[in-house]
């Protein structure tokens, strides 16, 4: 070590915070200009943790689920009743599927009907949050040969998730439909009018640029759009619901608190990517 | 009166001073990467990494020197996919008005540090709020940032009570060596 006297080494500690403060500026000026570089850092600090969380998923999960408990013993009455109404409704509806179900097999084979191909998918685990104060993103654990890219759709067994917006080598992270920066077209099933997504950091989407004069109807289920070769169209997403503010939100199928494994297809279509994901080529393998 | 000759520096020694001089940065990452479980608080990240912080500034400076804290700070933007350099910003302007005033909040009971570190957690959370805005190029919402400053200064106590037990261990194996 070099030997400084002592008042030169009291006015470099006193000098250290300034020259670090114009450092962060730097840095922030540095992740602006080359967003390559900052998602190449955050996948790699990801790749990094993932096996810390993957081994802490089951105690975390168990937390979890002592928080869910909470809540939802808190709510235990109203969620009792709500329930009940909902199975007669489905119980109706299950006839009704059953008979449709008959029909349609029944004019498949009249038409000699070729369906298509399922898209393939992979499972992934979510292991860790990916957001912050104004960002919502899960962080999964995909395994070393994956084949993970940019713009692969998410699903839950209920609905859409959100998008794959960075990939590393280990991790990949999943920018959800509630994030500020998350756009999706989607358009109402009943009168297959289009509107965007747009996610508010809250627990509901809200929809935003429907056309003139088929504004969406309370109740009404939406499903995703094909505008712009940018998604698939027909995942379920979620149901209207009008606030008493006037803004029409979606109620989301899949539950996004709860997210513990998530199915990554691959239709593809890498289109338009949300604002900050930078569309760059395959991420390198390192062997 | 005679005082007692310094024990000898010892490997084993040295070594349990390291730890003591390592443990609040290495504490702090393992809160930050603990911190981002998904046990369904969302944006609990930056609500642990603020206490600590400032924590430490007031009661133990020499333990996080300042590039320690931007290195916690790079840690905490890299976890949280917020635009780097905002949360090293944030932290480094907490550590320096904290480590200002050191002198004057150590003395408070523990209350007055409280509402101290609640001013803390507003300013910070402003800060963020405006450095979202001039690094996105949109205006965020302001009811997460709230969320946020309530989140964080409900946690202090739990986080401060944790560490001063902590540092009143290192000062009790300091002050007998």
């Amino acid at each position: 070590m070099i030997r400084l006297s002592i008042p030169f080494r009291q006015a470099l500690s006193r000098l250290s915070l300034p020259v670090l403060i114009a450092m962060a500026f730097g840095t922030m000026l540095l992740g602006k200009a080359d967003a390559l570089l900052a998602e190449r850092a955050r996948m790699a600090l990801a790749d990094l943790l993932t096996p810390i969380w993957a081994a802490l998923h089951a105690p975390a999960m168990a937390v979890r689920d002592v928080v869910q408990e909470a809540r939802e013993l808190l709510y235990l009455r109203s969620e009792n009743a709500r329930l009940r109404k909902e199975n007669e409704r489905l119980h109706r509806w299950h006839a009704a599927a059953l008979a449709l179900e008959a029909e349609n097999a029944m004019l498949r084979r009249q038409l000699a009907f070729l369906p298509e191909a399922a898209p393939a998918f992979h499972t992934a685990r979510v292991v860790a949050d990916g957001g912050g104060t104004y960002a919502r993103a899960v962080l999964l654990s995909v395994g070393p040969n994956h084949a993970v890219r940019k713009g692969q759709v998410a699903l839950d067994d209920r609905g859409l998730v959100g998008r794959v917006t960075e990939v590393g080598s280990r991790s990949a992270r999943v920018l959800l439909l509630t994030d500020m920066n998350s756009r999706i077209p989607v358009a109402l099933e009943g009168t297959r009018a289009r509107a965007i997504l747009a996610g508010t950091n809250g627990a509901r989407p809200r929809l935003q640029h429907w056309p003139e004069g088929s504004a969406p109807r309370e109740g009404e289920r939406v499903v995703t759009s094909a505008e712009a070769a940018a998604f698939p169209a027909g995942l379920p997403v979620g149901v209207v619901h009008w606030t008493e503010a006037g803004v029409p939100e979606v109620e989301l199928f899949s539950r996004l608190d709860r997210l513990d494994m998530v199915r990554l297809f691959d239709y593809g279509l890498s289109g338009i990517l949300p604002p900050e994901a930078v569309a760059r080529p395959e991420p390198r393998r390192r062997r | 009166m005679k005082g007692r000759p310094l024990p000898s520096p010892g490997l084993l020694r040295r070594a349990d001073a390291l730890a003591r001089a390592a443990f609040p940065a290495g504490a702090t990452a393992v809160l930050l990467v603990l911190a981002t479980m998904p046990v369904g608080l969302p944006g609990a990240v930056p609500a642990i990494g603020l206490p600590c912080i400032f924590f430490w500034s007031v009661f133990r400076p020499a333990a996080l020197p300042p590039p320690v804290v931007f290195g916690l700070g790079l840690l905490q933007d890299l976890l949280t996919a917020a635009p780097i350099g905002s949360g090293v910003l944030v932290l480094l302007l907490v550590h320096g008005l904290a480590t200002h005033w050191r002198r004057f909040l150590a003395r408070q009971s523990f209350l007055a540090v409280w509402l101290a570190y609640c001013g803390f957690a507003a300013g910070a959370a402003g800060l963020d709020w405006a450095l979202h805005a001039v690094l996105g190029w949109q205006l965020p919402p302001v009811p997460p940032g709230l969320h946020q400053v309530a989140l964080s200064a409900g946690l202090y106590p739990s986080i401060a009570f944790l560490l001063t037990r902590a540092h009143e261990a290192m000062r009790r194996a300091e002050s007998a060596s």
